[in-house]
């Protein structure tokens, strides 16, 4: 079954073209609301295509890691719902959870977009921490960029629950909010018959070679990288991948609100 | 003491703003989404598919398997840690059982009909959100049924029987609060589910169960309305 589809996708990459007639560089439609859950701090539903996922942020106030007593800390989880497809099942995160938690982690994280320092309250006492949850509702492929800007935009609108020192309430949020420099984005160019291209949809993705997540800022600049699938890459076609991220990372910096 | 005025302003017997949908998730055989107020359910349904481990399996009939979850970040404090936990547990199986009833799955024996509800955003009432969103998604998934399933909670606020207690009323302090969630059939008003904590009488009770029993009618028009809605083309985003 699954070859039928491989051999369909990689036939029409030849000429090309795509299951659903797409370019090998266009993303599907794109759809971005914020503030979509309420008992979060800060939320994003991001909708690529079929695959719709949300991302919530919770504030609290801990004790700083003991080698990192002046920073904030930060964490990314990501939960791959079975609600969202049957191919998951309930249960402890799996691998793939799991790798696309830490990636997103990583691209966060070592942009610097967000200041630890600045959520430091008192040093080796109290920081606050910030967390990302990313829930899929639906998958169809490509759940990487879209977990990733829906992080993205989900910091950006997060606002700090009241703290009078020694309580939370998260009931009243200030209009104070995390302190962004960068703007990192995940774009992920995958390689299949000789060609590269972008936002595979689920049955796509059974094509897939090799695979590269690439997240980078603004100015250009990469933060964290992932190659994935079972095939090689050759440094000519990782450069080249490079580029085709940066640019759909600039159109895909659009939808950050 | 007397209890003269709900937070939020609304009548004793009146509930929060309803909307709810079907067909929200593509994948799914079935699915719905359920808001009472802040509190929002998803549900979908998957299935009837092969159940493992095999010695689970019903050669009579299928097995219907709930799971409910809350999101990390739906709590009204901390954030919730995932992975399950004893009330999610205990939910999921009073929501078999508040389903069941509805359900004839003989024809699809060794197998089991998965039905997920997860929550974005809870503020009290999240069962009943989810038995609601549950019955309209496996009513989605075309499978044959007595009934939808409607659910609310109703409950004692000091002197007084209220129906869909938000957060802050279930967190009363000022006198006695009982928290009843209840699942009828709405045709027959038949019970599937009920569960109770806190201090009430045997009056009170039973005027709870008539508010229930108004309630739900209420609750199983809109949930009939989304499921004609999805063939009649009214529906939108």
């Amino acid at each position: 079954m699954s070859n039928i589809v491989k051999d369909h996708v990689l036939e029409l990459l030849k000429n090309d073209t795509r299951v659903d007639g797409r370019g090998l560089k266009d993303y599907r439609d794109i759809k971005v609301d914020v503030e979509v859950t309420s008992t979060a701090e800060g939320s994003a539903r991001v909708k690529i295509g079929d695959t719709d996922v949300i991302a919530g942020v919770k504030f609290n106030v801990e004790t700083p890691y003991p080698d990192n007593p002046e920073n904030g800390n930060f964490m990314v989880n990501a939960e791959f719902l079975p609600l969202s497809s049957p191919n998951f099942e309930a249960g402890p995160p799996k691998i793939d959870a799991i790798e696309l938690s830490r990636v997103v982690d990583r691209g966060i994280r070592e942009s610097k977009m967000i200041d630890t320092g600045s959520l430091c309250i008192t040093p080796g006492e109290k920081v606050w921490s910030v967390g990302v949850d990313i829930c899929t509702l639906n998958t169809d492929g490509n759940l990487i960029d879209a977990a990733a800007l829906a992080a993205i935009v989900a910091l950006k609108n997060a606002r700090f629950p009241k703290y009078d020192g020694v309580k939370l309430d998260y009931k009243t949020l200030t209009d104070e909010k995390l302190k962004l420099s960068k703007m990192p984005i995940c774009a992920t160019v995958v390689k299949a018959g000789g060609k590269f291209f972008v936002d595979l949809n689920e049955e796509e993705e059974e094509a897939t070679e090799a695979k590269l997540n690439v997240w980078s800022t603004e100015d250009g600049e990469l933060s964290a990288l992932q190659k994935g699938g079972d095939s090689n890459l050759t440094v000519e076609d990782i450069n080249q991948m490079f580029d085709i991220a940066i640019e759909k990372a600039t159109e895909l910096r659009k939808f950050v609100q | 003491m007397s209890y003269e005025k709900r937070p939020d302003g609304r009548n004793f017997d009146e509930l929060r703003p309803i909307e709810a949908k079907v067909g929200v998730i593509k994948n799914a055989v079935g699915s719905a989404s359920f808001k009472i107020g802040k509190t929002w359910a998803l549900a979908a349904v998957y299935g009837p598919r092969e159940l493992h481990p095999k010695f689970l399996q019903d050669p009579a009939k299928g097995r219907l398997r709930c799971n409910y979850n809350m999101m990390p970040f739906s709590g009204t404090g901390d954030r919730i840690r995932p992975g399950g936990n004893r009330r999610a547990k205990e939910i999921s199986m009073v929501t078999e059982k508040s389903l069941m009833p509805v359900l004839d799955l003989k024809n699809y024996p060794n197998t089991v009909v998965d039905v997920f509800i997860e929550l974005p955003q809870t503020d009290a009432g999240s069962r009943c959100a989810g038995i609601c969103a549950a019955s309209m998604a496996l009513a989605d998934a075309g499978f044959v049924m007595k009934d939808l399933v409607s659910a609310v909670a109703v409950g004692r606020v000091d002197d007084k029987i209220v129906v869909d207690l938000d957060y802050q009323e279930e967190a009363y302090e000022d006198g006695p609060v009982a928290d009843i969630p209840i699942a009828m059939l709405p045709r027959t008003k038949e019970v599937t589910l009920l569960q109770m904590d806190g201090e009430i009488s045997k009056e009170q009770m039973a005027e709870a169960l008539e508010l229930a029993k108004k309630s739900v009618d209420e609750i199983y028009e809109f949930q009939k309305k989304a499921l004609k809605e999805k063939y009649t083309g009214e529906q939108n985003e």
